[in-house]
C-alpha cells in the first residue's frame, strides 16, 4: 500500500490490522490503539482519502490503497496543515493521545462538509473520543480550520 | 484486542466469491466493510477459520432506479447510501437511516449488505428495510433467489441466507405513500438504539425490540381500520419481547417504543 | 510586560501535533530492543478460589517464552509490617497502606477477589502471540459468592478475607450532631457512583534489567514515586532503578506511582532475564485500572424556614474494591471537605471503608472533594425545596462571606481566601439566571414535552494537600544562553513545559523559545513528587520561581565581577534579557556573557519548595438541561462557570484545564457507571457499554474569569486540574432534578440515565 506517498510492501499475518501495520511494519507511531471495541477513534487514518478506525480494518483490506496518517499530513516543507495549526492555535489537545485520530478524522470531516456548523462537527467526531479537553477547543480549532470564528473566550 | 488466526482469500468476482466460501466450508465467513464482523472477531466472539474479502467487489456496490424499484449493492457503504441524491429523492427514509449508523468513520467501511447479514436487532438498517418491505437477493452456488424482507431475518444474528450464500442486492419499491420517519432513541449519539422507529407511510418497524427487526403489526392495522396515529401508537408494543440490559428493561422499551411511534408517525404525516 | 497571564499556545504541540506523542508502546530505543512482550491471565470471576493452573498447553504454543505464576515470584521481599509504634494502620492518622490481612499479592496466590485480578503473565516473542497463548493458559477455579455493593459487604455474609473477620478495614462512622433548633430536617441516602477514569492510552510498562541496574518505563503521573514503589517492592536501594515517565495519555489520579501489573512486569524483567514491554487493551483496563467514586453517602441537614443551615452530618461508606489501594485515604479528603463552601455551625462527618469483589478504587479527578461536593449540594438542593426557597438564595444564604477569611470549618480544614458569593453572583449574572427562571416557568406552564432545569452548585476544594512534600527544581542557564529546567512535576496533558518556561521568561528575561523543560527521568531528576492534586502549579511552579531566584542572583554576582561595578547597582532587565548597570545604558552582558563567566558550575540552583500550604479553589456552576418528559432523554443545553484558583499564569491552560474538568464532571451526573452484576461480573466492560461522554452530549462551556490569588505563595497559584469536575457534577445532577421538580420530583441518583429519569418521573406521577 501507499502511506504517505510512499509505497510500504510487506509480508504480515493474515490477521494484522492495518494499525499494527502502520505502527509496527511502517514503524508510523503517532497512530494511537485506544480501545478495542471500535468505539474511541485514536486509530482513526485516512484511507483514499475517508476517515476510518485503522483497528478495524485488515491491513489485507488496504492493500494497494493509499492510507494518510497524521505524519503525513504536513506539507513536505514542514508547514503544519490547516487543521494542524488550529488544533496549536486552539489548544485543541493535551496529553496527545487522542489527537492523531482526532486530527485526521477532522480532515475528514472538512473534506466532506467544508463549512460545518457547530452541531455538525460535534456530530462528526462522536466516534472520536477524548478525555482531556472536553472538546470544547477541538471544536474550535476545526471551525477555525475552516476559516469560521466561533464562540467567545472568557469573558 | 487481535482476532484468532485464519486464513485471507480475497475475491475479484462475485464467483469467486462464492467459489472461495463453498472451500471454506462451515467456518469461512464473507469480509465486507467489517465493521459487524471485525468487532466481534477481535473480542473472539467469532472465530472464523476462513475470510472471504469481498470488498473489492465494486460491481457490488450502487444505487440504481429500476423504474418500479431501486437497486442497492450489497456492498454500498454507509456513507453512500446517506450522500445518494437518488435515494435522498426516492428513499429518504434509507438515506437518513444509514447517516445515523456508528459514526462517520463507521460509516465510510460499513455496508448495507454486511449490516443486514450480521442481523443484529439493535442495528438501524435492518427495521428500515423491513419497513420499506424490501425484497435481498442472494446468490449461492445453485444460483440466485430473493427473499422478502419479512422472511429474512429469523433471529438475533441469524438470517434465511444458507451458509456460502452472499446477499448481492436489496431491492426496494419506491414507496407509495411519500411520508417518512426514523426515530433512534439513545443515551449517547454514538450508541446503539435502545429503540428505534422506522416509518413509511402507515409500514412502522421497529429497532431493538426483539430478537429481530419487527413490524409493528398492531400499529398497522390499528391505522388500517381508520385510528389516529396517537391512539394508533398506543399499541407499538403488542405482540414483542422487547430485550432487557443496562440501558433499560422490559417497560422501559416498551413505553418508548409507544412514545417514539407516536412522534414518528406525526413526523411522517408532516412530510407527506 | 510580564508574559505572565497572557494568552501563550503550547510549546508542546508541534511534537505531538505532526510526529505525535512517544507513549510506551511507541519506545524504539535500544534497551528495548528484542523486548518481549507480556499478556496478563486475569480473572473472569469475581470471587473464586483458584484451585489449580496448568500452563503446558500455553508453553507450547508459538513464540511462548515463559508462564508465570505466584509460585514463580520467590526472589522478592515480602511486603514490610507496618512501622513500629505508628498509628495502626486504618486509622484516621494513617489510612494507607492496610496490608496485613487485607495485603493485595502481585499475581493472586489462592483466591480471586475481582475480575480482571491479574493471575498469571505469558511472556511472547511477539504481541499477537500473546492473547493467543494467554488463552491456552487453563485456570480451575471453585467460583464463591460475591459481595457486590455496600449494603452486602456491611452485612459480612461472605467475607472477602476470612482472616479478618468483616469486609470493613475502616470504621470511623459519623456520630450524631445537634439538629435541635432545627424547625427543617431532610435526610436522604444517596449514591455516588463508581466510574472509570479511562484516559485515552491505558496503562503501559517496558522495563529492563542490565548491569543490577533496572530501568522502567511507565505511563505514570510520579516517575520519582514510582522509583520508590519498586526499591520496596524488590528491597533495592532506588540508585539502581531508574523510572522513565514518557508522553502519558492522561491519567487523571488513576496513573499516580504505578501498580501491581506494572511491578509484576518489572519483576518478571529480571526473573527471565529479558526486556519487556506490557500495553493493556482497553477491556483489560476498564477492569484493570482502578475506578474512582464509589461512596454511598447518608446525607442529613437542618436549618430555620427562612434558610439557614444550622447543622450538617454526612456519612460515608467507601466501597474500596477488592484491594484498599487509596480507596481507603480518599474518604478522609471527603470528610474534611464535607461543609463545603458554607458557614455552618455544626457539622458531624464519618466514614467507613468496605471490600467488595470489584475493581480496587483509587483517586480519580478530585479524589474524594467531588464527592463532598456532590453530597452537600443534594444537602442543599433537598433543604431548598423542603423550604420552597430557591436554591440559589439558600446558598447566598450559607455561604462564607468574604470577610471571614481565613475560615476554619468544623471539619478541620482552613479555608485561606475565598470570594464565594461573588462567584455566585458572577455565575448566575452571567447564565442569566433570572431570564432562565422565567423560561422554566412558561413551560411549566405551558406543561412543555421538553422542560428546562436549573442546576446551581458551589463548591470549594482543597489543592495540594500534600504541599510539605513539596515539590523539586533545578534551573541552568548555559553559556550559550539557553536555560533547562528539570522540574519533578509530570505533566501528561497540563502543559507545565510551557508554563514553566514562561515563569523563566518572567523572571529571567530568556525568551520561551530558549527554554528547555525536562521532567519524568529519575536519572536526571532523582528528587520529585510528581503530578496529582492539582499541585504542580503552585508547587512545581513556584519551585521553578525561586530556583530563577537564585540563578538571578548568583548571575548578578558573576555580572557585578564582570562590569566592575557593584552587585546593587547591577538590573536585569527582564524584558531584553541584559544585565545592567544602573545609570550606564551602554554597559550590558547576556546570560551567555554571565553563565560563561561563571566556573566550573555553571549558573544553577536546586529548590525542593516545601513552604507552600494546600490552597481552596472555589467556584459555581450553572448547569442548564433539558429533559423529555416523555422519555427521561437529557440534554445539557449550557455549562457556565466560574472557576476561581488564584492568579492564572496562562488563560489558554487554565481554560483547557476547566473545559476538560467539566467535561468529565458532566460525565458522572449524566451518563456514567461501572455497573457490576451481583456475581461481580461488570456489565460496562467495553467502550462500547461504559458509555464515556463524546462531543456530541456536550456544548460548549460559558468561562467566567474570576482571580482571588492565594497568598502563600509569589504566583498566587491554587490548583485548577481538578475545580472543573468538582463543581460541575452536582450542578448537571442538580438540573436534571431540577426540570422535573414540578412533577414531585426530589432526587435522581447519578447518572441520570433517560431510564432512570424516567422512572422518577413515573413514580412521582404515580404517587400524586
Amino acid at each position: 500500500m501507499t502511506v504517505n506517498g510512499s509505497a510500504v510492501t510487506a509480508e504480515v499475518a493474515d490477521r494484522t490490522l492495518l494499525v499494527h501495520f502502520l505502527r509496527d511494519v511502517a514503524g508510523l507511531t503517532a497512530t494511537n490503539i485506544g480501545c478495542d471495541t471500535t468505539s474511541c477513534g485514536a486509530c482513526t487514518v485516512l484511507l483514499d482519502g475517508q476517515s476510518v478506525k485503522s483497528c478495524t480494518v485488515l491491513a489485507a483490506q488496504a492493500e494497494g490503497r493509499e492510507v494518510t496518517t497524521l505524519e503525513g499530513l504536513a506539507a513536505a516543507g514542514g508547514e503544519m496543515h490547516p487543521v494542524q495549526q488550529a488544533f496549536h492555535a486552539e489548544h485543541g489537545l493535551q496529553c496527545g493521545f487522542c489527537t492523531p485520530g482526532m486530527v485526521m478524522a477532522a480532515v475528514s470531516l472538512l473534506a466532506e462538509n467544508p463549512h460545518p456548523t457547530e452541531e455538525q462537527v460535534r456530530t462528526g467526531l462522536e466516534g472520536n473520543l477524548c478525555r482531556c479537553t472536553g472538546y470544547h477547543n477541538i471544536v474550535r480549532a476545526v471551525l477555525a480550520a475552516s476559516g469560521q470564528a466561533e464562540g467567545q473566550d472568557s469573558q | 484486542m487481535i482476532p484468532a488466526a485464519f486464513t485471507y482469500k480475497r475475491a475479484w468476482s462475485v464467483d469467486e466469491a462464492l467459489d472461495l466460501a463453498a472451500q471454506g466450508g462451515e467456518d469461512a465467513k464473507f469480509l465486507a466493510g467489517g465493521h459487524s464482523l471485525l468487532p466481534l472477531m477481535k473480542l473472539r466472539l467469532a472465530v472464523p477459520e476462513t475470510l472471504v474479502d469481498i470488498g473489492r467487489l465494486a460491481e457490488l456496490s450502487s444505487v440504481r432506479d429500476e423504474g418500479s424499484y431501486i437497486a442497492v449493492g450489497a456492498l454500498t457503504t454507509h456513507h453512500d447510501l446517506a450522500t445518494s441524491g437518488l435515494l435522498g429523492q426516492e428513499l429518504p427514509l434509507l438515506a437518513h437511516a444509514a447517516g445515523e449508523v456508528g459514526d462517520p468513520q463507521v460509516r465510510h467501511r460499513g455496508t448495507i449488505g454486511g449490516s443486514l447479514v450480521h442481523a443484529d436487532p439493535a442495528a438501524d438498517l435492518p427495521a428500515v428495510i423491513l419497513a420499506l418491505d424490501a425484497t435481498l437477493v442472494a446468490r449461492g452456488p445453485g444460483g440466485s433467489r430473493e427473499i422478502a424482507a419479512a422472511d429474512f431475518f429469523h433471529g438475533l444474528f441469524e438470517t434465511a441466507l444458507a451458509p456460502g450464500e452472499l446477499l448481492t442486492e436489496i431491492r426496494i419499491p419506491k414507496p407509495a405513500q411519500a411520508g417518512w420517519a426514523f426515530q433512534k432513541f439513545t443515551k449517547r449519539a454514538i450508541d446503539w438504539a435502545i429503540v428505534g422507529v422506522a416509518v413509511q407511510g402507515d409500514a412502522v418497524a421497529l429497532v431493538n425490540m426483539g430478537q429481530t427487526p419487527v413490524r409493528a403489526a398492531a400499529v398497522e392495522q390499528a391505522l388500517a381500520s381508520g385510528a389516529a396515529p396517537d391512539a394508533a401508537a398506543a399499541h407499538a408494543a403488542d405482540g414483542t419481547s422487547a430485550p432487557e440490559d443496562i440501558n433499560a428493561d422490559r417497560g422501559y422499551r416498551e413505553h418508548l417504543a409507544r412514545v417514539l411511534v407516536g412522534r414518528a408517525l406525526a413526523e411522517s404525516r408532516s412530510r407527506s | 510586560m510580564s508574559i505572565l497571564g497572557t494568552r501563550v499556545v503550547r510549546t508542546e504541540d508541534p511534537r505531538l501535533l505532526t510526529a505525535g506523542g512517544t507513549y510506551v508502546d511507541d519506545l524504539r530505543v535500544p534497551e528495548l530492543a528484542g523486548a518481549a512482550r507480556v499478556t496478563f491471565v486475569r480473572s473472569p470471576f469475581g470471587h473464586a478460589m483458584i484451585t489449580g493452573i496448568d500452563a503446558s498447553a500455553a508453553l507450547a504454543a508459538p513464540g511462548v517464552v515463559a508462564v508465570l505464576t505466584f509460585q514463580d515470584i520467590n526472589d522478592i521481599p515480602p511486603p514490610p509490617p507496618p512501622p513500629e509504634g505508628g498509628p495502626p494502620p486504618g486509622s484516621e492518622a494513617a489510612p494507607l497502606p492496610l496490608g496485613g490481612v487485607w495485603q493485595e499479592p502481585l499475581l493472586a496466590v489462592d483466591r480471586v477477589r475481582y475480575v480482571g485480578e491479574p493471575v498469571a503473565i505469558v511472556i511472547t516473542d511477539e504481541t499477537y502471540q500473546g492473547e493467543d497463548a494467554a488463552e491456552l493458559v487453563s485456570v480451575d477455579y471453585d467460583p464463591l459468592p460475591a459481595v457486590v455493593g455496600v449494603g452486602k459487604a456491611l452485612s459480612g455474609d461472605t467475607l472477602l478475607f476470612p482472616d479478618a473477620g468483616s469486609n470493613i478495614p475502616v470504621d470511623h462512622a459519623a456520630g450524631d450532631t445537634a439538629f435541635e433548633g432545627c424547625d427543617v430536617v431532610v435526610e436522604r441516602e444517596i449514591m455516588n457512583q463508581r466510574v472509570a477514569p479511562v484516559p485515552l492510552e491505558g496503562r503501559a510498562t517496558a522495563a529492563v534489567w542490565a548491569d543490577g541496574k533496572l530501568t522502567v518505563w511507565v505511563s505514570t503521573q510520579n516517575a520519582q514515586i514510582s522509583r520508590f514503589i519498586l526499591a520496596g517492592a524488590f528491597g533495592l536501594n532506588p540508585d539502581a532503578i531508574r523510572v522513565v515517565a514518557p508522553d502519558v495519555g492522561g491519567g487523571f489520579g488513576a496513573k499516580v506511582g504505578l501498580d501491581r501489573d506494572a511491578i509484576t512486569v518489572a519483576w518478571a524483567a529480571r526473573h527471565i532475564g529479558r526486556a519487556l514491554r506490557w500495553v493493556e487493551t482497553r477491556s483489560e483496563n476498564l477492569t484493570g485500572m482502578t475506578h474512582g467514586r464509589a461512596q454511598r453517602h447518608s446525607i442529613k441537614i437542618g436549618g430555620t424556614r427562612d434558610g439557614r443551615v444550622l447543622a450538617y452530618r454526612l456519612d460515608v461508606v467507601q466501597d474500596t474494591g477488592a484491594y484498599s489501594r487509596m480507596g481507603g485515604f480518599l474518604p478522609t479528603l471527603t470528610n474534611l471537605m464535607a461543609a463545603g463552601p458554607y458557614d455552618i455551625a455544626h457539622v458531624e462527618a464519618g466514614y467507613r471503608v468496605v471490600v467488595t469483589n470489584t475493581t480496587p478504587i483509587s483517586a480519580y479527578r478530585g479524589a474524594g472533594r467531588p464527592e463532598a461536593t456532590a453530597a452537600i449540594e443534594r444537602a442543599m438542593d433537598l433543604f431548598a425545596a423542603e423550604i420552597g426557597m430557591d436554591p440559589a438564595a439558600v446558598r447566598r444564604k450559607n455561604l462564607v462571606p468574604s470577610d471571614k477569611f481565613p475560615y476554619q470549618t468544623p471539619c478541620g480544614a482552613t479555608y485561606d481566601t475565598g470570594d464565594y458569593i461573588g462567584a455566585l453572583d458572577k455565575v448566575l449574572a452571567g447564565a442569566g439566571y433570572d431570564e432562565l427562571r422565567a423560561e422554566q416557568a412558561r413551560r411549566r406552564e405551558r406543561g412543555d414535552v421538553v422542560q428546562l432545569g436549573i442546576g446551581v452548585a458551589s463548591y470549594v476544594e482543597i489543592t495540594a494537600a500534600d504541599a510539605d512534600g513539596g515539590e523539586t527544581a533545578r534551573v541552568e542557564v548555559h553559556d550559550d544562553g539557553t536555560a533547562m529546567v528539570y522540574t519533578g512535576s509530570s505533566a501528561h496533558g497540563q502543559g507545565h513545559h510551557t508554563a514553566w518556561a514562561m515563569i523563566v521568561e518572567a523572571d529571567l528575561g530568556i525568551p520561551m523559545a530558549k527554554v528547555t523543560v525536562k521532567h519524568g527521568d529519575t536519572d536526571e531528576i532523582p528528587l520529585g513528587t510528581g503530578t496529582y492534586g492539582s499541585r504542580s502549579l503552585q508547587l512545581g511552579g513556584v519551585a521553578v520561581h525561586r530556583a530563577n531566584l537564585e540563578v538571578k542572583e548568583q548571575a548578578r554576582k558573576l555580572a557585578a565581577e564582570m562590569m566592575e561595578a557593584s552587585e546593587a547597582d547591577l538590573e536585569l532587565n527582564t524584558d531584553s534579557g541584559l544585565w545592567q548597570v544602573r545609570g550606564d545604558p551602554g554597559s550590558s552582558r547576556t546570560w551567555a556573557d554571565v553563565a560563561s563567566h561563571a566556573g566550573a558550575e555553571g549558573l544553577t540552583a536546586f529548590v525542593h519548595y516545601t513552604d507552600g500550604a494546600p490552597t481552596f479553589p472555589f467556584g459555581s456552576h450553572v448547569a442548564v438541561a433539558e429533559v423529555d418528559t416523555e422519555t427521561g432523554k437529557v440534554t445539557l443545553v449550557r455549562h457556565v462557570t466560574v472557576d476561581d484558583a488564584g492568579t492564572v499564569l496562562n488563560p489558554v491552560l487554565t481554560e483547557g484545564q476547566r473545559h476538560g474538568g467539566i467535561a468529565q464532571g458532566v460525565a458522572q451526573a449524566l451518563l456514567e457507571e461501572m455497573i457490576y452484576d451481583a456475581d461481580g461480573n461488570p456489565l460496562t466492560g467495553t467502550l462500547a457499554d461504559y458509555a464515556a461522554i463524546s462531543a456530541t452530549e456536550l456544548p460548549s462551556f460559558e468561562l467566567l474569569v474570576s482571580e482571588t490569588p492565594a497568598t502563600i505563595n509569589p504566583l498566587g497559584a491554587k490548583g485548577i486540574g481538578e475545580a472543573g469536575t468538582i463543581g460541575a457534577t452536582p450542578a448537571m445532577q442538580s438540573a436534571v432534578i431540577d426540570a422535573v421538580s414540578h412533577l414531585g420530583v426530589r432526587h435522581i441518583d447519578m447518572p441520570t440515565t433517560p431510564a432512570r429519569v424516567w422512572a422518577a418521573i413515573s413514580e412521582a406521577r404515580n404517587s400524586q
